[in-house]
């Protein structure tokens, strides 16, 4: 069975004069990597908060249809029961660190569930050693860099041992080779530990190669869900405010003009390896 | 804010910083009650310099510098007030007397502000908060009181950038009378807010996505154990405590001035 | 007369916070009028800082900055933000009005100009930006891409020489990228000089500006964005990523090709070029 699964749903912030996310119907497997884009607005942030009870439990509003998350009905679900299974990771590294010490924030999700004291401690430094962070666990969050930031916050939520972890764009405050290494930690989990994660990302050409699927999101509406490489070649992501790798419009633009390369790179070391081969075929 | 400064907690170990909170807190009453006990200012000075060691081992040579360059403006009031109290309404004593009196008073107010800042500067507000929790006040305080010290850093940063933001708009603070120029931080205080509403929103749901108020039993990853060093910190505080008594009491200090006419 | 083109000039300019950090230690560089100029480098390396120091808001701490042949430590940052227009990270940083209108004269009215040509140069903010839909709606009913906008409006409404803006495609979608290079490149066509401070290499890349990189306080490379976002030593030295088109030019090194390659374009011509046996 699928771990996440939304059927028809529509939702609406409260005051709204239309839904921020309307007629949605998902379901996402157990360890897949799905990347989840759009342009600004376009409710994938609000498709988030419905997988952890965040909707309508914190939100309120109105919510049409049904969303299982590992096998629990989110509305019949206190968002802190829902948040053993899904953890949820924010954009601003800045605003979901609140206590004084890394360790000691790394912690908080644990105490909060009543665990006892031996027990949160091996959880705490196995999540800031899986995050490699644990030289950091006596600092103050507040001295450290975004991207460490970004970790522990990543290490919070992993110490709570989810088996879904929903990242609404972690990077977008982080310098490049920063959001890389993110990037590949949060891959790490998904192959290493089997986590299903749900990516929320604009830097396609940074995050495409790690995932099995994208979901494209337009005006509340899921407009396209696939395999990457299927995604990169469907017109309509054209049409919405969704900026495509360079390595795919070089593919796109190469294809023009009728040079085939044999499939849609997902990264620069794909995209020198296809145009080698079709140089070197060419030769010979 | 020299004087905040000196009373601000660093992340660093030392011995002091390992002492619990406790102990250090009936440290600090004992020396609130010698400073109050003595008005000389032979022993005030001794108990002044005597907390130097405590300062070196703290690591906390630098913040105390700071922290008595700080304090220098109202040390100064201190003693002027002093003086001229006794000078004119004080009968009959000599010059230096009174002099030595008031340098009494203002050594009794320095140590009060360094065993303030042997605290606070030693003892994590984690800590601090934990020492509450566990005689007893709820959670809920605690926590709203170090997630406040937590963000004070973050506030005073984005005060300045929202400052700097309005300057570049050619915003002129210290210009008009008072009515514009209380008018002038409104520029300020509106996004000031906005903002921190926004951040609270974001904090709540980063709390409620971690559980918060999922067991009416929560743990602790820390617990403070009175240790035997810390017992021993507290009885050494006492016996302090006790002698002074004993020689506020029994023993009878000479002033400056007498040693000096003595000499 | 003799017609100085140098707008902005740093003398070997140090600048210590009062904590402590060094966050400048000998930056020297020259702007010229009309010129577009991309500041880069990682977070802390100083590039905010820096651009700070072109509005007045930080003074050196040792050497001296000079706008428009005036330095900075004689004049108030009001006086140097009618020539420099300085647009913050974060509009929520700025926006206080109760209208969109209010809050792009706000700064005219600082100014001291007049209401008449107050009203008019609102109008031709609103109008450049596309918000004269908005123009009587809270800036905080809009969204964050509005924002932005609006942000921007409030400065260029005064039309200063010298248009900074730091990290302008933070949070943005590629929509919205698109139409900010678009603009930029306009203001900057139009005479304005152009700053931006970022880390957005794609961005720079598609702008193709005259490119700094700064790291640790100070600057390691100056030059034309295809020889420095080229130059694998100072992209790796500042904690940067080659951009994307540059990288597949590594990798096909081994065929003979150059790796100083930035536009998705001329990657393909220079492809068919080697598949055809002609130039193209």
């Amino acid at each position: 069975m699928a771990v996440i699964e939304a059927r028809n749903l529509t939702y609406s912030y409260p005051f709204a004069d239309k839904p921020a996310i309307e007629d949605i119907n998902l379901a996402i497997e157990r360890g897949e990597f799905v990347l989840l884009t759009g342009p600004s607005g376009c409710g994938k942030t609000t498709l988030c908060r419905c997988f952890n009870g965040l909707i309508p439990h914190f939100y309120g509003g109105k919510l049409e249809g049904e969303v299982w998350v590992a096998g629990l009905k989110t509305d019949e679900h206190p968002i802190h029961e829902l948040a053993k299974h899904v953890g949820l990771v924010f954009q601003n590294p800045e605003n979901q660190l609140f206590a004084l010490t890394v360790e000691k924030d790394v912690a908080f999700g644990l105490e909060n569930l009543g665990l006892p004291r031996d027990e949160i401690r091996r959880r705490v430094d196995w999540a800031l050693k899986v995050t490699g962070i644990y030289d950091l666990k006596d600092r103050a969050p507040f001295e450290l860099s975004g991207g460490q930031q970004q970790r522990v916050a990543i290490a919070s939520i992993l110490a709570m041992q989810p088996e879904i972890m929903v990242l609404d764009e972690p990077t977008s405050f982080l310098d490049p080779l920063s959001a890389r290494s993110i990037l590949e930690t949060i891959y790490q989990l998904n192959r290493e530990l089997g986590i299903t994660i749900i990516l929320i990302e604009h830097r396609l050409d940074l995050a495409a190669r790690y995932a099995d699927r994208i979901i494209v999101m337009d005006r509340g509406h899921i407009i396209l869900d696939g395999e990457p490489r299927k995604i990169f070649l469907d017109d309509r992501i054209k049409l919405v405010g969704v900026g495509l790798p360079k390595v795919v419009r070089l593919y796109l633009a190469l294809r023009d003009d009728n040079v085939n390369l044999k499939r849609v790179p997902l990264s620069p070391e794909e995209a020198s390896r296809l145009i080698a081969e079709v140089l070197n075929s060419d030769r010979s | 804010m020299s004087i905040f400064e000196g009373l601000r907690f660093k992340t660093i170990s030392s011995p002091i910083h390992r002492i619990d909170p406790r102990a250090k807190f009936i440290y600090v009453c004992v020396l609130f009650a010698i400073a109050v006990l003595f008005s000389q200012l032979i022993p005030l000075l001794i108990l002044f310099f005597s907390q130097m060691p405590l300062i070196i081992i703290a690591k906390l040579k630098r913040e105390w510098l700071r922290l008595m360059r700080g304090s220098m403006f109202f040390a100064a009031i201190i003693f002027i007030a002093n003086m001229v109290s006794l000078y004119f309404y004080g009968g009959t004593q000599s010059l230096a007397a009174v002099v030595e009196h008031s340098l009494a008073m203002t050594t009794r107010f320095l140590i009060l502000v360094e065993s303030f800042s042997i605290f606070f500067a030693t003892t994590s507000p984690d800590m601090l908060s934990l020492s509450l929790e566990q005689i007893g006040v709820p959670y809920e305080f605690c926590f709203a009181f170090t997630t406040a010290i937590r963000f004070v850093p973050v506030l005073a940063e984005e005060a300045q950038t929202i400052m700097d933001a309005q300057k570049a708009r050619g915003l002129e603070l210290e210009r008009g009378n008072f009515i514009k120029r209380v008018k002038n931080y409104i520029p300020i205080l509106i996004p000031l807010i906005v903002s921190a509403i926004r951040r609270s929103m974001e904090l709540a749901e980063a709390m409620e996505s971690r559980a918060w108020g999922a067991s009416k039993k929560r743990t602790s990853l820390y617990s403070l154990k009175m240790k035997t060093k810390d017992y021993i910190f507290i009885v050494a505080s006492i016996i302090v405590l006790l002698v002074s008594i004993y020689v506020r009491f029994f023993i009878s200090i000479p002033s400056v001035t007498e040693l000096m006419h003595l000499g | 007369m003799r017609r100085c083109s140098t707008l902005i000039e740093a003398e070997n300019v140090y600048f210590i916070y009062p904590n402590g950090v060094e966050a400048l230690k000998g930056v020297s560089l020259r702007i010229n009028d009309g010129e577009f100029v991309a500041i880069m480098g990682q977070n802390g390396a100083g590039k905010t800082t820096l651009v700070k120091h072109f509005v007045g808001l930080l003074k050196p701490t040792k050497g001296r900055v000079l706008v428009d042949g005036v330095d900075t430590r004689t004049v108030s940052v009001a006086q140097l933000a009618r020539k420099v227009g300085f647009v913050f990270q974060n509009p929520d940083h700025q926006l206080f009005s109760e209208t969109v209108e209010d809050e792009i004269a706000f700064a005219l009215r600082n100014f001291g100009f007049d209401e008449k040509t107050v009203r008019e140069r609102v109008d031709w903010a609103l109008n450049l930006l596309d918000l004269t839909q908005y123009r009587k709606t809270s800036p905080f009913m809009l969204s964050g891409g509005e924002r932005k906008r609006v942000a921007l409006a409030s400065v260029l409404a005064w039309d200063p020489k010298i248009l900074i803006l730091d990290e302008p495609t933070i949070g943005q979608d590629a929509y919205q990228k698109e139409r900010l290079r678009h603009f930029i490149i306009q203001m900057n066509q139009q005479g304005k000089t152009v700053i931006i401070v970022t880390h957005d290499i794609e961005f720079v890349a598609e702008c193709e500006p005259r490119v700094i990189l700064m790291v640790n306080g100070r600057i390691i490379a100056d030059g034309d964005a295809r020889e420095v976002l080229t130059d694998t030593v100072a992209i790796k030295e500042a904690s940067l990523v080659l951009p994307e088109i540059t990288q597949v030019f590594m990798g096909l090194n081994d065929l003979g090709f150059s790796w100083k390659v930035l536009g998705v374009y001329e990657a393909k011509c220079l492809i068919l070029e080697r598949l055809r046996g002609v130039r193209i």
